[in-house]
Order: C-alpha cells, then sequence, then structure tokens
C-alpha cells in the first residue's frame, strides 16, 4: 500500500516533468500544476500509511549501478513524505496560475523537485540517500536560477546557494563514507547494527550534523538561505523552506538518533545551542529586514533553530536516561517541523502574491493592501498569526509542547540541563516575543494603512487558482491550530521509530501530556476567544450608541491632509529594535551632504543610507573567501602559459607519486 | 460558576480600580481628585457618544478594541482569583494567559498601524518591542515557580503556595515575584516604562497607539487596560500571597470571602503601585531595556535558586 502510494507519486512526478516538456504553452502551466499537486496528494497518502504502521522497503539493484536503490519507508520517513506531499499540494495549485510566464524548464524541473523530496526519507542506504539528496540540490538550483534573465542577484544567489549545498553534500559524503567503512555495509539496517569505535562515532555525527545543518539553514551555515529564497519564485521558496529545508532536522534525526543510536550527551548539546543560536539570530534578522522575502527567509532560520532545539534536547533527554521528556521534546520538535510547514508555505505564498500584484519585496514601499488584495491580506494575516506563536495559532501549540519538555528537565537532568534549559527557555521566549515584532511589522506595514508607493497603489488582487492554493494551506494550519491531535498519531509513531518509551502526548479536544502534568486545550481557547467577542458584542448593542460609523478626518495635527510619506514604515518600526540590539546587529549608515556652491553653510541635498549586514556572513565568510581568492591568484602565477613547464609539472607530479608509493609499499 | 464570578468582578472593578490609583495619585500630589466613579462615569459618556471611522482605515482597526478586550476577559476567567479549582481547564495555563494578553497587545497594535499615522506606527512600534523584551522574563519567571508544583498549570501553581504558605518566602519566590512585578508593570503601561497620563509624542507608548479611537471603540480600549491591569495584580496576588483564595468545590461563604480577600490584597497592590509612581519619573525608552534586562536577569536567579536551594 505505501509502497505504491510513494511509486504512483514518483511515477507521476516524472510524467507530469516530461509532459511540461512537450504540451505548448498554453496548457502547460494546467498540466504541471495539476500533475505536481496529484502527486503531492499521492505523497500525503504514501506519508500518512506508513506512519500509520505500513512499513515498507524494497531493493531495486538494476536501477543504481554497483549498488542498487534501496528504499524503505517508516513513520518517521512518512511524516516527513507527507508534510512534503502537503506542501507541494499547496505550491503546485499556486503556480497554475502564478508560474504562467515560467518556462517549460522550469515547469518541468519542478515535479522533478518535488520527487527528490520525496525520495530523500525513504531511502534505505547511504548511496541511495547521497543520489537523491544531490538530485534535490540540483534541482532547486535550477529552480532558484529560474529568473536569472531578469535580475542580476540571482545567479549570485545561485552560485552562494550552490556553493553552500555542495560543501553540506561533502560534509554529508565524508560523515556517512566514514560509517559505511566501519559499519562494513551501507544499508541502514547494517550501519544500525554496526559497533563503531567512539572517535569515528564522534566524528560522523559531527559531520552529518554540519551537512545536514546547513541544508536546515541553521547558523552559521544559513547564508545560502536569505539569498536564495528571495530570489526564487515564490511558489519554489515555498517549497524549500516549508519542505526541504526539513530534509536537514530529519537527517540529523535519522543518523544521530536512529543509526547511530543516542551518543554522548554533549553531541546533544552542540545541536541544542546551534538550535538557540539560530533562532535568536534568525529572528533577529527577520525583526530588522525590510524585504518581505527575506524577512520570511530570516524567520525560516527561526524556525529551524527552534525545532533544532527540540532535537538536541530529545537527544539529550534519551541519553541521559530521561525517555518521556526525551519523547516529548521529540514529539515538539516535529510538530513544529509540520506547523511550520503549513505557516510558511501560506506566507510565501501570500508574499509571492504580493510580488505578482505589486512587483515589490521591499516592506517600505508597500501597504494599503487591505482593499487592493483583500483574500490575500487574510490569507496572510492567518498565516502571521500562526508564526507568531500566539493563540489560537498553529506554533503556539508546538512551542508549548517544547517549553513543557524543557520545563520538565530541571529536577532529573544535572548540571548540564539545569544551565542548559532555563537559558532555552528564555531564548524561545525572546525568540517568540521578537517573532511577533517581526510579524506585526510585516503585516501591519505591508498590508495595512494606506499605499506607500505607486506600484502597491495599482496593486489587484491575484487569479482564483493561487488564491485557493493559499486558501488550502490557511485550511491545513486551521485545522493544526484548532485540532493538533489529529496529526498526533502520525508523530507519536515516528517518535517511536527512533526512541523507546510511551507515547507523550495523548487526547481529543485536550493535549494530556503523559508522564508529567500539563494539559492544553487549543479548541477551547479559540471557543472562549469566539465567546467572549460574542459576550462583548450583545453587551455594545445594549449600552453603546448603535447610530451608524460617521467618517472622520486622521488627526493631522492640523497640518492638512497627511501623506504617504509620514506614515511608519518598516525601517522605522524596527528602529527600537534595531537600537536595542545595536550591539548584535552592528547597523551601518552613512549620511552624504551635498552644500550648495556659493556657501558651505547652505545645503543643497543631504543623503542617507543605512543598512544591516549579515554580520556573521562578514565576519566568518569574509576572511574566507578572500583567502581563497588570494590562493587563488598566487595559484594563477604558475600556469604562464609555458608548455615546457606544463610538461615539468606533470613529470614531477608523477614521479612524486611513483616515490611516495614506493616508500609507502 | 468561579469563571463567571471572576469575569463580574474583574468587569465591575477593573475601573474601580483605576479611579482609586489616581485619586491616591491626586491626594499625595496635593490635587483634590475626581473621584473613585470617575473612570466608569467617563466609559459611560464614551460609550454613548457615536462610533466614527477614521479615514482610510479597515476592518483590522474595528476588530482590535474587540479583540483586546475579548482576551482580557478569558485572561479574567482563566486565571484562579477567587478559587484554586481551574476555572477553565485547557486554558489556566501560564503560558496560554500570557500568550493571550500579547495577543490583546498585538490586535491593538495593528489598529495603530492601520491608521496608517505617525502617531500609530511609533505607538505599534514602540509597544511591540517592550511586548519582545518583556518575554524572556516571564516565561523564565514561569519555570522557577512551576518547578515546584510540577506543572505550569496555574490552579496547580496557586495551589501548591496555598498548602505550604511559608514557601513565598524562599528566595525563589522572592527573585521570581520581584521580576513578575516589573514585567507587570511593562505590560500595563505604567510608570517607569510608560506614562498613563501623558500625552505627548516623545513620551508615549499605549495612549498614541489608540489615538485615533473615539467613541464606544475608546470605552472598549479604556475599559480592557484597566481589566488587564487587575487581572495581572491578581494574579501576582494570588501567586505569591493566596491567603483567603478558596479550594475546589466549596460553597458560598468562602467564595465571598476569597472574593473580599482578592479585592483588599489588588487593592493594596495598586495603592503600592500609585503611591510608588508619585515619586518616580518615567524611564526614556531606550533605558526600558536596561530594566527588563535586570529583571530578565532576576528570573534567570529565580531558576537557579529553585535547582540549587530546592
Amino acid at each position: 500500500m505505501t509502497g505504491s502510494l510513494l511509486a504512483t507519486a514518483s511515477g507521476l512526478c516524472v510524467v507530469t516533468a516530461a509532459a511540461a516538456l512537450f504540451v505548448p504553452d498554453r496548457i502547460r502551466a494546467l498540466v504541471a500544476g495539476l500533475g505536481t499537486a496529484a502527486a503531492g496528494g499521492f505523497g500525503v497518502a504514501a506519508g500518512v500509511a506508513a506512519a500509520l504502521g505500513g512499513r515498507w522497503s524494497v531493493w531495486l539493484p538494476e536501477l543504481l549501478p554497483l549498488a542498487g536503490v534501496r528504499l524503505s519507508l517508516d513513520a518517521l520517513g512518512g511524516v516527513f513524505v507527507a508534510v512534503t506531499g502537503g506542501v507541494a499540494v499547496c505550491t503546485a495549485l499556486y503556480a497554475i496560475g502564478y508560474a504562467r510566464e515560467h518556462g517549460r524548464v522550469v515547469h518541468g524541473v519542478l515535479p522533478l523537485f518535488v520527487a527528490s523530496l520525496l525520495l530523500v526519507p525513504a531511502a534505505a542506504s547511504v548511496s541511495t540517500l547521497l543520489v537523491a539528496w544531490e538530485l534535490m540540490a540540483l534541482t532547486s538550483l535550477l529552480l532558484v536560477l529560474a529568473e536569472h534573465a531578469h535580475r542580476p542577484e540571482v545567479g549570485k544567489a545561485g552560485v552562494w546557494y550552490a556553493v553552500m549545498t555542495h560543501l553540506g553534500f561533502a560534509a554529508v559524503l565524508a560523515g556517512l563514507a566514514l560509517f559505511a567503512a566501519h559499519a562494513g555495509g551501507e544499508s541502514f539496517d547494517q550501519l544500525r547494527a554496526a559497533q563503531l569505535p567512539p572517535a569515528a562515532r564522534n566524528v560522523v555525527f559531527l559531520a552529518t550534523l554540519i551537512g545536514f545543518a546547513s541544508k536546515a539553514g541553521i547558523v552559521p551555515l544559513h547564508v545560502w538561505l536569505p539569498r536564495a529564497h528571495p530570489e526564487a519564485p515564490s511558489h519554489v521558496s515555498a517549497l524549500m523552506s516549508a519542505a526541504m529545508v526539513n530534509m536537514g532536522v530529519y537527517g540529523i534525526v535519522r543518523v544521530g538518533l536512529d543509526l547511530l543510536g543516542g551518543g554522548a550527551p554533549w553531541w546533544w548539546l552542540v545541536t541544542l545551542a546551534a538550535g538557540a543560536l539560530s533562532a535568536l539570530y534568525g529572528i533577529l534578522q527577520a525583526a530588522v529586514s525590510s524585504d518581505m522575502k527575506r524577512l520570511l527567509g530570516y524567520s525560516t532560520t527561526e524556525n529551524m533553530g527552534l525545532v533544532l532545539l527540540g532535537v538536541g534536547a530529545a537527544g539529550f533527554f534519551a541519553v541521559s536516561a530521561t525517555p518521556v521528556l526525551a519523547a516529548l521534546a521529540l514529539t515538539a520538535a516535529l510538530l513544529h517541523v509540520v506547523n511550520h510547514a503549513g505557516f510558511k508555505t501560506l506566507l510565501f505564498l501570500a508574499a509571492g502574491s504580493v510580488l505578482r500584484a505589486t512587483g515589490v519585496r521591499d516592506l517600505d514601499a508597500l501597504g494599503g493592501l487591505r482593499t487592493r488584495m483583500p483574500s490575500t491580506t487574510v490569507l496572510f494575516a492567518v498565516g502571521a498569526l500562526c508564526a507568531s506563536a500566539l493563540p489560537p495559532g498553529n506554533a503556539f501549540v508546538s512551542e508549548w509542547l517544547l517549553l513543557q519538555s524543557l520545563i520538565h528537565a530541571l529536577p532529573a537532568s544535572g548540571v548540564a540541563g539545569a544551565v542548559t534549559m532555563p537559558l532555552a527557555v528564555g531564548v524561545i521566549a525572546l525568540s517568540a516575543g521578537l517573532a511577533v515584532a517581526t510579524f506585526v511589522k510585516a503585516f501591519g506595514v505591508g498590508f495595512l494603512a494606506r499605499p506607500r508607493g505607486g506600484q502597491a497603489e495599482r496593486a489587484t488582487e491575484s487569479p482564483a487558482t493561487m488564491v485557493s492554493g493559499m486558501a488550502v494551506a490557511a485550511l491545513c494550519c486551521a485545522v493544526l491550530a484548532l485540532a493538533p491531535t489529529v496529526v498526533l498519531p502520525a508523530l507519536t509513531a515516528a517518535v517511536s521509530a527512533v526512541l523507546a518509551g510511551p507515547p507523550a502526548v495523548s487526547g481529543q479536544v485536550r493535549l494530556q501530556l503523559n508522564g508529567v502534568i500539563g494539559t492544553i486545550s487549543p479548541l477551547l481557547i479559540a471557543i472562549a476567544l469566539g465567546a467572549a467577542v460574542a459576550l462583548l458584542l450583545g453587551a455594545l448593542r445594549l449600552v453603546a450608541n448603535q447610530r451608524a460609523r460617521r467618517r472622520a478626518r486622521l488627526w493631522d495635527c492640523g497640518a492638512g491632509p497627511m501623506t504617504p510619506r509620514m506614515e511608519y514604515t518598516a525601517t522605522s518600526f524596527a528602529e527600537p529594535l534595531q537600537r536595542v540590539f545595536d550591539d548584535v546587529l552592528a547597523p551601518e549608515s552613512d549620511v552624504d551632504v551635498t552644500p550648495v556652491k556659493e556657501s558651505a553653510y547652505l545645503v543643497e541635498r543631504v543623503r542617507f543610507q543605512s543598512r544591516i549586514p549579515d554580520r556573521i556572513e562578514h565576519r566568518l565568510y569574509r576572511p574566507v573567501l578572500a583567502a581563497t581568492a588570494a590562493l587563488g591568484r598566487s595559484a594563477r602565477k604558475l600556469a604562464n602559459g609555458s608548455v615546457h613547464h606544463y610538461l615539468a609539472y606533470g613529470f614531477a607530479a608523477l614521479t612524486g607519486a611513483l616515490i611516495i608509493l614506493a616508500v609507502l609499499r | 460558576m468561579t469563571a463567571l464570578i471572576q469575569v463580574i468582578l474583574v468587569v465591575a472593578g477593573a475601573p474601580l480600580l483605576v479611579g482609586m490609583m489616581r485619586q491616591i495619585r491626586a491626594r499625595l500630589e496635593g490635587r483634590a481628585g475626581a473621584g473613585m466613579g470617575q473612570p466608569w462615569r467617563d466609559l459611560r459618556k464614551l460609550a454613548r457618544k457615536q462610533p466614527i471611522a477614521p479615514e482610510g482605515t479597515g476592518w483590522v482597526f474595528r476588530l482590535a478594541p474587540l479583540l483586546l478586550a475579548a482576551t482580557a476577559v478569558v485572561a479574567a476567567a482563566a486565571v484562579p482569583l477567587v478559587a484554586t479549582d481551574a476555572p477553565l481547564d485547557g486554558v489556566s495555563d501560564l503560558f496560554a494567559v500570557v500568550a493571550l494578553l500579547a495577543l490583546g497587545s498585538v490586535a491593538l497594535a495593528l489598529g495603530g498601524l492601520d491608521t496608517g499615522t505617525a502617531f500609530g506606527g511609533m505607538g505599534a512600534s514602540r509597544e511591540v518591542t517592550i511586548l519582545a523584551l518583556v518575554e524572556p522574563t516571564i516565561l523564565v519567571s514561569v519555570f522557577a515557580l512551576s518547578v515546584r508544583a510540577g506543572s505550569t498549570n496555574l490552579a496547580a501553581i496557586v495551589g501548591s503556595v496555598a498548602e505550604n504558605p511559608w514557601a513565598v518566602l524562599s528566595p525563589v519566590s522572592l527573585l521570581a515575584a520581584a521580576a513578575l512585578a516589573i514585567v507587570t508593570i511593562a505590560e500595563t503601561g505604567r510608570i517607569p516604562v510608560d506614562n498613563p497620563s501623558t500625552h505627548l509624542e516623545l513620551t508615549m507608548i499605549h495612549e498614541a497607539m489608540v489615538l485615533e479611537y473615539a467613541g464606544p471603540d475608546l470605552a472598549l480600549i479604556e475599559w480592557a487596560s484597566a481589566a488587564r491591569l487587575s487581572v495581572l495584580l491578581g494574579l501576582l496576588a494570588s501567586l505569591f500571597t493566596p491567603w483567603g483564595i478558596a479550594g475546589a468545590d466549596v460553597g458560598p461563604l468562602a467564595l465571598l470571602v476569597a472574593c473580599l480577600a482578592l479585592v483588599v490584597k489588588v487593592a493594596v497592590l495598586g495603592a503600592l503601585l500609585a503611591a510608588g509612581e508619585v515619586f518616580m519619573a518615567k524611564l526614556r525608552l531606550f533605558r526600558v531595556p536596561e530594566l527588563l534586562a535586570g529583571s530578565f536577569l532576576m528570573a534567570l536567579l529565580a531558576v537557579a535558586a529553585s535547582f540549587f536551594l530546592p
């Protein structure tokens, strides 16, 4: 059952890709969109079937020389396959209206990207995983470059993405190759049974952690993410941000908890620290960013950081013999993966809808979309509510679970836990607070008030296909927010696939924690809020004035009608936060004063420029890039065009190799 | 049942609390004052005015006061103020209550942004900045308080303190109380974080956001601000001095005593707050983060104390 569903999904992807290349331009978007959406639907079914007990595996020796393709879908992989499928359905529906102008290559590659995303969690051997991983990297790179002819920045973003993703690939390859060499086989079953020396285990874990974390956009390996996400077409951004980065988390859980089976506590404290750092740094950059898609990209770093914090906590609890909390933390992390996929799909698609209508991503030039794009505004509001982790949003539930797992850790986890857990709670709280600020800014400045520029003034609502793609995502968010218990059986099965122990959370309307005390009912919170609003409306009817609202002038200090230039912008909105976190962000500003020719005291114009560079990129990557460039320049001296020199190099290399062989043998 | 009593108490009492605090300030500053009932009279006057729709505002602007007031009502029903049995089981978790109050602030900030005026944007920006910085202190204090009870359920925390009143004097409790008190002041916009009686653009936060509201909308906002203040003071009273609070399933007499105790405790806290405000000036906006960092440090010390001094 699981196998045939997954095979149908992958087959549909390939067929759609082929069809997109050959059908006429007129119906290409429709064919590609419907085919990919159907494949996504089958992906959801396969994932759910696998998570609810239909474990499935297959070995196809003919497909790949030497090793063959080994696939297996257990509950953990099933959760990720289902999430990918869901994201694919929304983005493919949306793309029917959004991607009409794109060429045949983009339409053909998108289903292949979805297929690679479905295959990564189903891979059951090192070679299969690496092939699927590389396919995912290549197809996503092609999609990121889709609009390279229109904007020069796209090419630059593509280079960053290509380099970072392949460095990550090299790290994963090195780690898993070492693992397979020690295990004497490369299927996951053999790896699971292997007995590695401690040093090798540490190296395997760290190498794969680095590789997978770079895919998840974890600080300091996140630099590709805020570049590639804004420059990719928005439905591709949604797929990358909501489905692809999850594969990094999947890899860490699969290798660290499942294949290596736990390990030392410090592994997981490192993971937890990386997650905490990413959560804080990501949301801080998002809070001061005024590019809507860049902001969403940094928010992905934040959310993946929170997930990794949960995974780190789960690993730490698992190796320090508190299985109840380990299961709780991993459930919270996986639920956050699902929730994040829901709201980030919605937000990126809504941002794409705004981009289509206005052509700008800069929040400082937007505004006033509430009346011009009512559906997009409401849908973005739903996504923003979910992303800011307030009730009744879905991220509130997963962050609540994560906090519960950390809070109950104190008595049991020793000094390391006693120092880490309060700080982790502080980090989650600060990132939740900053997320509120970020999304109030994104929604309030981007959609409300009056337009700040001509393009926003002329915006019109997007076509029905795009709105329906967003509406499906919003519906998923609403279900996850009000009834998170519908996904709990699948998550519980996924957790028990890697950790032994009883299910951590149960319940129907109320979420009930098992083993520790704690209950919450998201549905009841929503009902209580609705009842309170109804109560207040009734009270207002009784006592308040019932006349119709009178239009009134805004308070403009008596200085005449206000122009849009007097509105608060995203930059000014974030200014207090920027000042508070001045030392971390290190903003750069220059003021350029041009005096009038006749007098130095009369100013002709003043130019003010302020930007907040990614500090980690500046401090960490610039020196490395400069050193690499210097090395390249000095190596160029060797290639001076003389054939004699080149022959001498060849001769020297050959003799050198022979001498080394002679000495070693 | 207790939820209903609490909502009625807060609905009726919150404007009186604000009136009392204004009266205390007035007397300490040598003025006669308008009397305790003045906020209620203001609310009645505002509710009878014709509602207005400032140009360019939309549904967000209209919904914001309703949502703000609704979160205050739900918080009033969910926090154990008069009895320790959880009034709304599944909602009365400390995190949920904190997040609900934050939702109210967010609604009002969006309402301020929807006007498109510089005042609205400025107030919203400052409000969410403070909200973001307050969050870590609240959650870490909650952590410290929940260690003893083994849960973040408010009823469980209050119940565990009620059973063991001397635990209030432990370092954990004192540090967490200090941290939460600072946070309460920041959340409710009192001196030294914000001045509720100013209308100077350089200093105001809350008042800048609500500048465009008038009539019944403004009445809702004014009432909700007062209700948030009463709920947070009541929560502080229940968390740290749960004397007189009724247990689960008790008769009407015990509930009556609990109501009286609550009124007295909140009145004392409000009087202290009002008296303190007379002797203090508002902090510069960019000094507020230092105050909040201090409160975060206290909360962290409280957690450390709960681990090392059980």
